[in-house]
C-alpha cells in the first residue's frame, strides 16, 4: 500500500522546524523588527549563506538533553547517597570547586541571558535558532553544575551563597565585569566575544583543567557534569567558528572590526583565565598538567593551526598573543602569590604548596619557578612555620579593564611589574599592561564606569571601612570559617577527622596580623 | 574613539575624587619586592604631609617585609606618575602634586627583596 506519510528527513525536518518558521515581514519594517543589526557596522548581505552550525530541531533537542539529564541525576543522587565528598583526593581540591560556583557558574547564567537577547536580534533565522539553544543549553549548565556541587555545600565551607558573591566580592569582578562588557555590546560582538573567542578558542582552557581535574582528584559529580555538558559545547563550538566565518565572507570591511574584537577578546580571556592557571599548578592535589603545558597544547598548537586557517580572510593572530605565550611560565605563580596574601578576603583557602608540589612546580617550570617564585614562598612557609602567617592588609591597585590587581610583570621582565597609566579627560587610569590599556584607550567611556572593587569600599558603598565588615557584611563571606589560611582551617579540621588523622596545630590559620 | 551604542552614550567617571568623601586614593609601587602582589591603593586626606604619610601608611603596609627596616624613603628614589620626583616631608601630599589616583614609584637601591630576586 501508498502512503504518503514519508518520514522526513532530518535535514528536511530541520528546514521545515526553523528557518521556514521566519518569514518575510509585509506591514513591518526589517529595521525596526531588529534594530540591532547595524549598529556595530558589520556588514550582512546574505543571511542564506549562513551554515547551520547544527542540524538540530526543538523536538530532537528536548529528547536529547532529558535522556543526559536522567543520568546525570541519577549519578548525583549516588554521590550524595554514597557521601561522595569523602572519596576526593584531599578538602584542598573544594577549594578549586569553590572558585567555579562563584566565577564560573554564574557566567553560565550571563551567557544564557546574553544569548537569548542576541538570539532576538538577528534578522537570520539560522542564526536566531542556534543562539536559542544555546540559551537554553547555558540555563542547564548553570543548573547542573549548582546541583553537582550542593553536595560539597552540606560538608565544607564556603559554597552558600555564591550568587550573592559573584556580585560583590573583589576578584569575581573580574569574571562578572568580563561578561558584562560582552553582554552590554553589540549582537556581532557578543557572539565574537563568547562564542568565537571564548567557547572556540579559549573554552579547553576552562573546561579540561576543572572537569580532568575533578576526575583526577575523585570528584564524580562534577566529571559527570562535565560528561554531560560536553556534546552541548562541542556545538557551542561549531557555532562559535561559524559565525567568524560567515561575518568575514559577508564583506571586507567587517575585517578590521572583527579583528579588532578578537584582539580585545582574546586578552580580556586570557586575563580571565589567569584565574584557571592558578588554579591548576596550585589548588589540584593530584594535577592534571601545567598551566604551561595547557597553553602550548590548546593556545599555541591549536590555535595557532587555527589562525592559520583564518588567515585567508586576512585576519591574523591576536594583538597581545606573544605576551600570553611569554606570561604561561609566570601568571599562575604570580596569581597563586596574590590569592595567598589576601586570602582574608577571599571565600575559598590558600596555602603554601607541599615540599613535592614545589618540586613539581620547579619541573614543570624550570626556567622560573626557582629563579622567581620559589623563595617568595619558601619566605612565607618560614614565616607560618613560627606563626607568623603572612597577609597583606592594605589594598591592591587593580586595572581599569580586567580588574585583576596589577599584578602582572613585563613580558621580558619578571622582576618589574607592566603597570601602565593615562589620564583622560582629566582623570588618571591605571592598567595592569598594554592589553589592558589598548582596550581603555579603544571604548573609554565603557571603562570609566567600571566598579572596581577597591574603590568602591575607599567610597563607602561596601557596608563598611575596614576588611573584617566589608568580607562578613557585604560579601557574605563567614570570617573565621570560609576565608584566611586552609591549614588550620574548619575544612581541614574537618577532613581529619573524616580521614581519621590527628590536627596538627603548629600552622594554625588565624594570624596575628590577620585584618 | 567613541562606544558605538545604538542610542545617545553619555557616562560619568565613576571614581572622581569628589566621589571619596573628601579622602583621595594613592598608589604606591615599591620596585623588586614583588612579595606585595601589586601596588598598594591608599585611601588619605590630600592633606597629609608626606612625612605623615611615610610614618603612618607606608611604613605599616611595608612592615612585614625583611627589607622594610633598611629603607630610608628619604634617600630613596622617587617617582611621581612616571616623572622623577623630590619629596618635601613637611608639605601635604595635594600640595606638592601628589592627587588623587597618582602614583609614586619608590626604588630602593641596593635592596631587591628576598633572596635577591625582586620578591
Ligand atoms: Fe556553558
Ligand atoms: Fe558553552
Ligand atoms: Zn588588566
Amino acid at each position: 500500500m501508498a502512503t504518503n506519510k514519508k518520514k522526513l528527513s532530518l535535514k528536511d525536518k530541520y528546514q521545515y522546524l526553523t528557518r521556514d518558521m521566519a518569514w518575510e515581514p509585509s506591514y513591518q519594517s526589517k529595521k525596526d523588527i531588529f534594530p540591532q543589526e547595524d549598529f556595530e557596522g558589520i556588514k550582512i548581505t546574505d543571511w542564506d549563506k549562513w551554515e547551520d552550525p547544527f542540524r538540530l530541531t526543538m523536538d530532537a533537542y528536548w529528547k536529547y538533553q532529558a535522556e543526559k539529564e536522567k543520568k546525570l541525576y541519577a549519578i548525583f543522587d549516588a554521590f550524595a547517597q554514597n557521601n561522595g565528598h569523602q572519596n576526593i583526593s584531599d578538602a584542598r581540591y573544594v577549594n578549586a570547586l569553590k572558585l567555579f560556583l562563584t566565577g564560573v557558574s554564574p557566567l553560565e547564567y550571563g551567557a544564557f541571558q546574553g544569548y537569548s537577547r542576541v538570539g532576538r536580534q538577528f534578522s537570520g533565522a539560522g542564526a536566531r535558532t542556534a543562539c536559542q539553544m544555546q540559551a537554553i543549553d547555558e540555563l542547564r549548565h548553570v543548573q547542573t553544575q549548582i546541583h553537582a556541587m550542593s553536595h560539597y555545600n552540606k560538608h565544607f565551607n564556603g559554597l552558600h551563597d555564591f550568587a550573592h558573591m559573584h556580585d560583590r566580592i573583589w576578584f569575581l569582578s573580574v569574571p562578572k565585569s568580563f561578561f558584562d562588557d560582552a553582554r552590554s555590546a553589540g549582537p556581532f560582538e557578543f557572539l565574537t566575544a563568547i562564542s568565537f573567542s571564548f567557547e572556540y578558542v579559549l573554552t579547553n582552557l576552562l573546561f579540561v583543567p576543572f572537569m580532568s581535574g575533578a576526575a583526577y582528584n575523585g570528584d564524580m559529580a562534577t566529571v559527570t557534569f562535565g560528561f554531560s555538558a560536553q556534546s552541548d559545547e562541542a556545538r557551542h563550538m561549531t557555532l562559535g567558528l561559524e559565525v567568524i566565518k560567515f561575518m568575514l565572507e559577508q564583506h571586507e570591511d567587517n575585517v578590521p572590526i572583527i579583528q579588532h574584537w578578537i584582539d580585545k577578546w582574546f586578552w580580556r580571556g586570557y586575563r580571565l583565565l589567569s584565574l584557571v592557571s592558578m588554579m591548576m599548578d596550585y589548588m589540584l592535589p593530584n594535577k592534571v598538567m601545567s598551566w604551561k603545558d595547557a597553553w602550548e597544547v590548546y593556545y599555541e598548537q591549536n590555535g595557532g593551526a587555527l589562525f592559520k586557517d583564518l588567515e585567508r580572510y586576512g585576519i591574523r593572530p591576536p594583538k597581545y598573543q606573544d605576551e600570553a605565550n611569554k606570561g604561561k611560565e609566570h601568571i599562575s605563580h604570580q596569581l597563586w602569590a596574590t590569592f595567598y596574601q589576601y586570602c582574608q578576603a577571599t571565600n575559598f583557602h590558600t596555602w603554601i604548596p607541599s615540599e613535592e608540589e614545589m618540586n613539581w612546580l620547579s619541573e614543570q617550570y624550570p626556567d622560573t619557578f626557582d629563579q622567581y617564585y620559589r623563595p617568595r614562598f619558601e619566605h612565607w612557609q618560614a614565616l607560618q612555620e613560627k606563626g607568623e602567617r603572612f597577609y597583606n592588609n592594605t589594598l591592591p591597585q587593580l586595572c581599569q579593564v580586567c580588574q585583576v590587581p596589577a599584578l602582572f610583570t613585563e613580558p621580558d621582565d619578571p622582576t618589574k611589574l607592566s603597570h601602565r597609566s593615562l589620564e583622560h579627560e582629566g582623570e588618571r587610569y591605571h592598567f595592569c599592561s598594554d592589553g589592558c590599556c589598548d582596550i581603555f584607550k579603544y571604548e573609554p567611556d565603557k571603562y570609566i564606569q567600571a566598579w572596581l572593587p577597591v574603590h568602591q569600599i575607599y567610597q563607602g558603598n561596601c557596608e563598611g571601612a575596614d576588611v573584617e565588615t566589608v568580607v562578613t557584611k557585604y560579601y557574605h563571606i563567614d570570617a573565621g570559617r570560609d576565608n584566611f589560611e586552609y591549614l588550620g582551617s574548619p575544612d581541614h579540621k574537618r577532613w581529619q577527622a573524616i580521614k581519621g588523622q590527628k590536627p596538627d596545630e603548629s600552622q594554625a590559620a588565624k594570624p596575628k596580623n590577620a585584618a | 574613539m567613541s562606544v558605538k551604542a545604538i542610542s545617545d552614550y553619555i557616562t560619568q567617571p565613576k571614581d572622581t575624587v569628589a566621589n571619596f568623601n573628601g579622602m583621595q586614593v594613592v598608589y604606591v609601587y615599591w620596585v623588586k619586592h614583588l612579595m606585595y602582589c601589586s601596588p598598594f591603593a591608599f585611601l588619605v586626606s590630600p592633606d597629609m604631609t608626606l612625612a605623615g604619610f611615610f610614618a603612618e601608611v607606608l611604613r605599616p603596609a611595608i612592615k612585614d617585609h625583611p627589607d622594610s627596616t633598611r629603607v630610608n624613603f628619604m634617600e630613596a628614589q622617587w617617582l611621581l606618575n612616571g616623572q622623577a620626583f623630590s619629596p618635601t616631608p613637611e608639605v601635604a601630599l595635594l600640595a606638592q602634586g601628589i592627587d588623587h589616583k597618582s602614583m609614586l614609584t619608590l626604588t630602593t637601591p641596593g635592596l631587591s627583596g628576598i633572596n635577591g630576586c625582586a620578591s
